[in-house]
C-alpha cells in the first residue's frame, strides 16, 4: 500500500511513566483542547504533571530522559476521555510506541490511527523495564511488533499487542487517509458516476 | 440484510472499494463544515501538505460559536476562543477554495439548515459532516452520516470515509396527525417506541402515511433527531414532496440536467419488495403533543399523560429514570402540564425553519410572553430569518415579546453567550435535554415542538398548544 510506512521495530531508549490510571486530561490538560491544531500538542504532554505549583519545570521523566521516543506505562494508561489531543500530544513529543501494563481502548484506537503501537506486558515485566530505564536511562530498547517481543537488557521478553493493531501497522494500512489516497483514480471514476458530480 | 433498500443503492454507488481491515471506502457526495471540528482536521492536511481533493463538493458556514446579536457578530469577536475558530475556518476556506457561507454574506447558519434550503443536499447523495445531527439530510433520501475529526481529515484528504455499513430498520409510521401536533411530536414519539438506544447499528428508513404526508420541513426535523435514536443515519424515500421542494434552489438542477436527476432520484428509492433488516411500526394516529420529562430524548410523554411511575418504566431504564426525577424535579404519575418556565428558546437544526417560526407565530399572535419568561427566537439561517421578516412573522414574535436574533446554534448547546441559567428550566425546540447541554450544569430542559415552546412561552408553563389555540 503506497504511502503508509510499516511497522515492524521502534527501537531508541525508554522513559518510565509510572502509575495507574493515568487519565488523558493528566496526559494532555483540557484548556489546551482549545487550540484548533494538533501542531502545539507535543509542549502540552503532561503540561502540568511537567512543573511545579510556580510553573517551574520539575524533575518529570519526560523532562528528564530527554530523547527518549519509547514510554513504559502501567495500568490502563489513557483512560478518561476520548480526546485524539493525548496520544497528539504524546506522539508530537516524540513517542513513537508504548509500553504498559494495559491501555485504555479509546486511547489505544487513536494510537493506531497515528502508527504508535501500544504492546502490552505483565506487571512484573513492566517493572522490570521501567527499573532498568532507570538504572541505565542511554541503553537501547526496541519493540517488535512483528515478533510481540520487548529487548532490553541483552534479554527478549515476550509481549502482547492487540490484533488489530498488529496487522494494521505490519501491513502499513493504519493510516486511512493514505490508504484512501492510494485509490484516488478510482474515487475520481465513482465521483464521476454520479449524476450530481460536476465532471472533471 | 437488507437488499434493494435506498441505503443499498446509495452505498453501492458510492463504493470506492474495500479497504484492508474490512470497511468499505465510500465517496462523500457533500462534506459540510463548520468552525469548531475542522480545524485540526486541516491542521492535519498542512503537515502532510495534501489538497483538499474535491473543495467544490465542500461547503462551509459557521454555527456552534457566533453570537446571535448584531454588536456580539462584531469582529473580532469578543470570544477569543470562537474569534480563532472563525478566523481558522475563514483562512481554510480561502486557501482550499471552498465556499464559505460567513458572517458576512446572507446565507450563514446551521449547517443542516443552510444545505437544505440552497438546495445542496439532493436525494441520492452522500453527505458528512464533523456533527452528529448530519442524518437531517436524510430527509431528501440521502445517507447523512456524522463523522469525528479524523474522518474529516479523510474526507478532504480523499473526498471518502472509511465506513461498516449499518443494518436497515423500516420505521413504518402510522396514522394522521391532529391540529397542533407536528413533525417534531412524531420523532419524539419514535424515540419513546423504540428507545434510544434502539436504532445503535442501524440506519431509519421512516415510511408510512404520517412520514408521507409531511412536508419537507417535517422531514428534516424527523430525521434530524435519528441520532437521538441511536441510529447514525436517517431516511426518507423521495417523493414529490421532496422534488417540489428542491425545484428552483440555487443548487437545484435545471433544464434537462433536472429531468436527468429526477431519473436518478427515481432509480434510488427502495424498491417495493425491498428487503429490511426488521421493520417495526409505530402509531402515531391522533397523539398528542410530545413533551420530554426527564434528561434523555426517549424520556418523554404525550403531554396529556403522566410522568410514568419506576414500575411504569422498563427495569434497565429505572436508574435513568430516578436521576431524571431527581434533576428536573418532576414528580412520578403527576403531568407535566403546569411545571414552570423561566426560558423559552425557539430555534435549532431540528426546529429553526420558516414553517416552524410560522407556527408558534399562530400561537403568539394576539398573546404576549409571560412576565417572568425570557423568550428568544434564533432563526437557523440568516435566510430563514430574512423569509420570516418579509412575511412580517418577526413583528409577531417582537410585538409578543420574544428577542428576535440571528442565526446560528445559540441556546441548543450554549457555546455563545446564549446560555441557561442555573435552576432555570427552558421549553426548547431543540434535540438534546442532557445535562447541562444548554448552559449550566443545574438548567433543565423540555423539549417539545415550536407551537409549544410559544404556548409555554404566553403561559409562563408547559400546556397543550391545543387548549391555548382553541
Ligand atoms: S443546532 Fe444544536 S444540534 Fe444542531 S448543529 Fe447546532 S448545536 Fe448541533
Amino acid at each position: 500500500m503506497a504511502g503508509v510506512p510499516q511497522i515492524r521495530r521502534i527501537a531508541g531508549t525508554g522513559v518510565p511513566i509510572r502509575g495507574d490510571d493515568i487519565d488523558t486530561d493528566q496526559i494532555l490538560p483540557a484548556r489546551f483542547m482549545k487550540e484548533v491544531t494538533f501542531d502545539n500538542m507535543g509542549e502540552y504532554a503532561f503540561y502540568d504533571a511537567r512543573r511545579d505549583e510556580n510553573g517551574v519545570i520539575n524533575d518529570h521523566p519526560l523532562n528528564t530522559y530527554t530523547g527518549a521516543n519509547i514510554a513504559v506505562v502501567n495500568r490502563n494508561f489513557g483512560c478518561g476521555s476520548s480526546r485524539e489531543h493525548a496520544p497528539q500530544g504524546l506522539m508530537r513529543w516524540g513517542m513513537e510506541g508504548i509500553v504498559g501494563e494495559s491501555f485504555a481502548e479509546i486511547f489505544r484506537d487513536n494510537c493506531k490511527s497515528l502508527g504508535v503501537p501500544a504492546m502490552t506486558a505483565d506487571a512484573e515485566t513492566v517493572d522490570r523495564l521501567q527499573t532498568f530505564i532507570e538504572e541505565n536511562p542511554e541503553a537501547g530498547i526496541e519493540l517488535d511488533v512483528r515478533e510481540k517481543t520487548i529487548t532490553f537488557d541483552g534479554e527478549v521478553v515476550d509481549a502482547e499487542i492487540d490484533h488489530a493493531m498488529r496487522e494494521a501497522l505490519l501491513e502499513g494500512t493504519w493510516d486511512t487517509t493514505a490508504v484512501m489516497r492510494s485509490n484516488m483514480d478510482r474515487v475520481r471514476d465513482v465521483a464521476n458516476s454520479l449524476p450530481y458530480v460536476e465532471d472533471r | 440484510m437488507s437488499n434493494g433498500t435506498l441505503y443499498d443503492k446509495v452505498w453501492d454507488r458510492h463504493t470506492v472499494t474495500t479497504l484492508p481491515n474490512g470497511q468499505d471506502q465510500l465517496f462523500i457526495g457533500l462534506h459540510l463544515i463548520h468552525e469548531v471540528t475542522s480545524p485540526q482536521a486541516f491542521g492535519m492536511l498542512r503537515e502532510r501538505d495534501i489538497d483538499v481533493a474535491f473543495p467544490d463538493r465542500t461547503f462551509a458556514t459557521t454555527d456552534h460559536i457566533v453570537p446571535t446579536t448584531p454588536e456580539g457578530r462584531e469582529r473580532p469577536l469578543k470570544d477569543d476562543q470562537a474569534e480563532n475558530m472563525l478566523s481558522a475556518l475563514e483562512q481554510n476556506t480561502e486557501e482550499a477554495g471552498i465556499t464559505f457561507y460567513g458572517l458576512d454574506t446572507n446565507k450563514q447558519g446551521i449547517t443542516h439548515v443552510v444545505a437544505p434550503e440552497l438546495g445542496l443536499s439532493q436525494p441520492g447523495m452522500t453527505v458528512a459532516c464533523g456533527d452528529s445531527h448530519t442524518a437531517t439530510h436524510g430527509a431528501f433520501g440521502s445517507i447523512g452520516v456524522g463523522i469525528g475529526t479524523t474522518q474529516i481529515r479523510d474526507v478532504l484528504a480523499t473526498g471518502c470515509i472509511a465506513a461498516d455499513k449499518q443494518k436497515v430498520r423500516r420505521v413504518e409510521v402510522t396514522g394522521e396527525l391532529g391540529d397542533g401536533v407536528y413533525a417534531k411530536d412524531v420523532i419524539l414519539k419514535i424515540i419513546q417506541d423504540l428507545g434510544v438506544g434502539g436504532g445503535v447499528g442501524h440506519v431509519y428508513e421512516y415510511g408510512g402515511e404520517a412520514i408521507k404526508s409531511l412536508d419537507m420541513e417535517g422531514r428534516l426535523a424527523v430525521c434530524n433527531m435519528s441520532i437521538e435514536g441511536g441510529a447514525r443515519a436517517g431516511y426518507i424515500n423521495p417523493d414529490e414532496t421532496t422534488y417540489e421542494y428542491l425545484k428552483g434552489r440555487e443548487f437545484a438542477p435545471e433544464g434537462d440536467a433536472w429531468d436527468e436527476h429526477v431519473e436518478y432520484w427515481e432509480s434510488i428509492r427502495s424498491d417495493e419488495d425491498a428487503e429490511y433488516d426488521d421493520v417495526v411500526e409505530v402509531d402515531a394516529d391522533g397523539i398528542a403533543p410530545m413533551v420530554s420529562w426527564g434528561i434523555n430524548p426517549g424520556q418523554v410523554i404525550e403531554v396529556t399523560d403522566p410522568v410514568p411511575t419506576p414500575e411504569e418504566v422498563p427495569k434497565q431504564d429505572r436508574e435513568a429514570a430516578q436521576k431524571a426525577y431527581d434533576h428536573m424535579d418532576v414528580e412520578p404519575g403527576e403531568s407535566m402540564q403546569g411545571y414552570g418556565v423561566d426560558v423559552a428558546f425557539l430555534g435549532t437544526c431540528t426546529n429553526g425553519r420558516v414553517s416552524d417560526f410560522r407556527e408558534a407565530a399562530k400561537v403568539l399572535e394576539g398573546r404576549s410572553v409571560d412576565d417572568d419568561v425570557w423568550a428568544l427566537a434564533v432563526p437557523g439561517s440568516e435566510t430563514v430569518r430574512a423569509e420570516c421578516e418579509k412575511a412580517g412573522i418577526d413583528e409577531v414574535f417582537r410585538e409578543a415579546g420574544f428577542e428576535w436574533r440571528q442565526a446560528g446554534c445559540s441556546m441548543c448547546l450554549a457555546m455563545n453567550d446564549d446560555k441557561l441559567g442555573a435552576g432555570e428550566v427552558c421549553a426548547s425546540s431543540s434535540n438534546r435535554n442532557f445535562i447541562g447541554r444548554q448552559g449550566d450544569k443545574a438548567g433543565r430542559t423540555v423539549l417539545m415542538s415550536p407551537a409549544m415552546v410559544a404556548a409555554a412561552a404566553v403561559e409562563g408553563e408547559v400546556v397543550d398548544v391545543r387548549e391555548v389555540l382553541n
